[in-house]
């Protein structure tokens, strides 16, 4: 039995957690929340230089080939810092997407830019409603015409994987492919939104007769956006794992220092009692990520159902661990000033950002009578 | 990352496996029969078992040889209970036996006392039991009071001892008591182990809320233990008996029952009024609740027998265990219990649903809540020794125990 991180593995970690100290501080975090900076271009750059945006791009298209394994710890250690880059849309899904669907040509165009970091990308599906996968945009004589929003980092991104229908002669059919659009393109309209956590940016993009090619099959978007969405699921669960372990440490260190009725509020039960149960959900979380890294870096059959579950664990525990966190911080707690809305705020967004709680229990209860294993 | 064994643990599986499929009880159609026997057969088969692997040198893997253990590792302990879970046999009766009371002999028994009484442990021919818990003293512990009194070569105990598993049939049993009152509590207790077959020894059974009668109350009149019967220190009892709960703490059993894989069966083949319950949107939520935990757990074992693997302790997360499989066990069997409708209330297991399997586990849930370690102290364990916050402030403390306020 070796269910654990390697040595290298861990060895990315301390170097992501100790860059990210430094470079994704509190105060540097706090420079994109307060400003109408969208991002911060300079981390962006380090964390290109590092190689984190390469780990898991194959050698041939400009990465690093360190394996997704790899990719989870630093996942985990953005999560804690709430780095405001746009890792996540150009890396976890973009990067995802364009390994999964795309011709060669596609590959060598976007993957080593992607990789280094000089382009970012965006993934648009969403245009409003409750299901990300409803879908107005069409695709017509070769261009786009559709509105998304919200689009997390659509302002900010050089590419865009964009959901739409392709319309024939009048006929529309209702099945969905996938469009790889560069942004800068004629026809792309773009305009900052706000959003529940102004550390990442987000966007409304219309595309008014855009050209746009498409990646993957007709009429394969669906199944493209499930696996990509699959593999970001495990990703993103590392984010939230990695947030979830920042409040309950900001809780105890706040319980441990903070005295009422003349001791440690850490002493009292009601308090001890909230952290251990943070502690338990975030310890159930880290082994339900780490089952689906698993099966993400093997692409094992069980990957729906350890990416679904540890996408519900993910959310649950990270809302759970940043709501009792700014429980156990007080009046302080409520303040703009301490860093706690900032985890409550995340927490929200990336509960949110590939298909919500119920839309990821449905998949696992789906994978879940599939499954032939013992349980 | 695998989740394979190492050469030398799929060697050892291997002679397992064919040791066991010579010599054990295969289930029939998955059943494990002798659970069904009543007590006193069971108690008989599980001899029978024990002896027959002591003597082919599988008992007690971890512990040394010359105590009749193999000398072998947690890991292979961990692959043999594994495997040996695939067969109708017992070794429910000598859990506390061999993860209690054989440590405890190991750290303070003199090297005749362990020469003599550990292998009799190892090959079933004795059964031991532990007595901690007091009607007065369940989750401070630390405030029984079963005193122990000097008397000639040895000491005469008074008192009760109360949810002892075995009390009735065992042979010895390992015990608190109260030596001092007049000391801070923790200061006054020292640790024995008893002939339970002694008179002024006396067990009763308790009748539980569910119905059944797993465990006793035991009552000591004047019953008399040798000071050579003493286990430490005269006063050090409870820091004795704290390394022998570590030690079981440690020694990693088999995964808690979350009841989780019998609820999936039942709602896949139980017909709501709008299809089968796992298509219904209110069970499927409730569904996908309880698996992110069942299976938070199933891979927190893997994590800690990655670290057996390797020869370290595992790690803290195996603290969370007990508080998330008993009360999640609870609540899912209560929930079957209702999915069923009026059939719910029915307990008779000719008429109920899977034998009425789900009433009884519903019904014993409780006591798997309270057992050691309520669900509040395993959270004050998790806060005091994972994340290291203070004690509670405690109106005993450094108070010598005769002077400690006391309720009902």
């Amino acid at each position: 039995m070796n269910f654990e991180f390697s040595e290298d593995q861990n060895m990315i970690r301390e170097q992501a957690r100790g860059f990210l100290a430094k470079h994704a501080s509190s105060e540097k975090v706090r420079e994109i929340l307060d400003t109408e900076r969208r991002y911060d271009e300079s981390l962006w750059q380090g964390i290109a230089e590092l190689g984190w945006t390469a780990a898991a791009i194959p050698e041939a298209y400009g990465g690093l080939a360190l394996g997704h394994l790899s990719l989870c710890v630093i996942a985990e250690e953005l999560g804690r810092s709430l780095a405001p880059v746009p890792f996540s849309s150009s890396i976890y899904q973009v990067a995802e997407a364009l390994l999964d669907a795309g011709t060669e040509a596609q590959k060598q165009t976007c993957l080593p830019k992607l990789a280094t970091g000089e382009w970012i990308g965006t993934f648009a599906c969403s245009e409003g409603n409750t299901d990300p996968l409803e879908t107005q945009t069409v695709y017509r004589d070769g261009r786009l015409y559709g509105t998304k929003r919200p689009v997390t980092d659509g302002d900010i991104a050089d590419i865009a994987i964009v959901t739409a229908t392709i319309e024939n002669q009048g006929s529309n059919s209702s099945e969905l492919t996938l469009f790889l659009v560069h942004l800068d393109s004629a026809g792309v309209e773009r305009q900052p939104i706000s959003s529940l956590d102004p550390t990442r940016a987000s966007a409304l993009l219309s595309f008014n007769g855009v050209k746009a090619e498409p990646l993957g099959a007709t009429g394969t978007g669906a199944a493209i956006v499930n696996r990509v969405w699959n593999r970001a699921a495990v990703l993103l669960a590392f984010e939230q794992l990695g947030g979830a372990q920042a409040c309950l440490e900001m809780s105890r260190q706040y319980a441990m220092d903070r005295f009422a009725f003349g001791r440690p509020i850490a002493s009292l039960q009601a308090i001890k009692h909230k952290l251990a149960d943070m502690y338990t959900a975030i310890e159930l979380l880290r082994s339900n990520a780490l089952y689906a890294a698993w099966a993400l870096s093997v692409d094992d059959d069980e990957l729906p159902l350890a990416a679904a579950t540890a996408r519900v664990a993910g959310i649950q525990t990270y809302y759970q661990a940043s709501k009792e966190n700014m429980q156990t911080h007080g009046g302080m707690g409520f303040t703009w000033e301490f860093d706690c809305h900032l985890h409550y705020r995340r927490a929200h967004e990336l509960a949110l950002c590939v298909g919500n709680e119920s839309h990821w229990k449905r998949r696992m209860v789906a994978a879940l009578k599939e499954t032939r294993n013992g349980f | 990352m695998d989740f394979n064994d190492t050469p030398s643990e799929a060697k050892f599986r291997a002679q397992v496996r064919a040791w066991l499929k010579q010599h054990a009880t295969p289930k029939i159609n998955g059943v494990a029969a002798k659970r069904k026997l009543p007590e006193a057969q069971q108690l008989q088969a599980a001899k029978h078992w024990q002896k027959k692997i002591y003597d082919a040198g599988w008992a007690c893997i971890t512990w040394p040889k010359a105590y009749g253990g193999r000398g072998g590792t947690q890991m292979e302990l961990v692959i043999w209970r594994e495997e040996v879970a695939d067969y109708d046999e017992l070794d429910g009766f000598f859990t506390i036996g061999h993860g209690m009371c054989g440590p405890a002999l190991m750290a303070y028994a003199t090297e005749e006392q362990k020469r003599h009484l550990l292998p009799r442990l190892a090959s079933g021919e004795d059964v031991w039991c532990q007595l901690f818990s007091e009607p007065g003293a369940g989750s401070d512990v630390a405030a029984l009071k079963t005193r122990a009194d000097p008397c000639g070569n040895g000491w005469k105990v008074n008192g009760q001892k109360v949810w002892t598993s075995g009390a009735h049939f065992a042979d010895y049993g390992i015990v608190l008591c109260r030596t001092d009152p007049t000391v801070p509590k923790h200061q006054g207790i020292t640790f024995f182990f008893i002939d339970m077959k002694q008179e002024g020894v006396t067990a009763q059974p308790i009748k539980q809320a569910d119905g059944g009668a797993h465990f006793n109350e035991v009552f000591f009149n004047d019953a008399e233990i040798p000071d050579i019967q003493r286990l430490g220190e005269v006063g050090g009892g409870w820091k004795g008996a704290l390394t022998v709960l570590m030690s079981e703490r440690m020694a990693v059993g088999s995964l808690q029952a979350t009841g989780f894989p019998e609820l999936l069966s039942l709602v896949q083949r139980l017909p709501l009024e709008d299809g089968f319950a796992i298509d219904n949107a209110a069970v499927a939520d409730k569904l996908a609740d309880w698996y992110v935990k069942h299976a938070g757990l199933k891979h927190t074992n893997s994590r800690i027998l990655s670290a057996i693997s390797r020869g370290a302790p595992p790690g803290p997360e195996a603290s969370i265990g007990k508080l998330v499989a008993a009360p999640m066990n609870q609540d899912i069997n209560s929930y079957a219990v209702q999915l069923l409708g009026m059939n719910g209330m029915v307990t008779d297991p000719e008429l109920a649903e899977k034998q009425a399997h789900f009433q009884k586990e519903m019904l014993f849930a409780p006591g798997i809540r309270l057992a050691g370690g309520t669900d509040e102290v395993m959270r004050n364990i998790i806060a005091e020794q994972v994340l290291g916050m203070p004690q509670d402030k405690r109106d005993d403390k450094d108070v010598p125990f005769n002077e400690v306020p006391v309720g009902v």
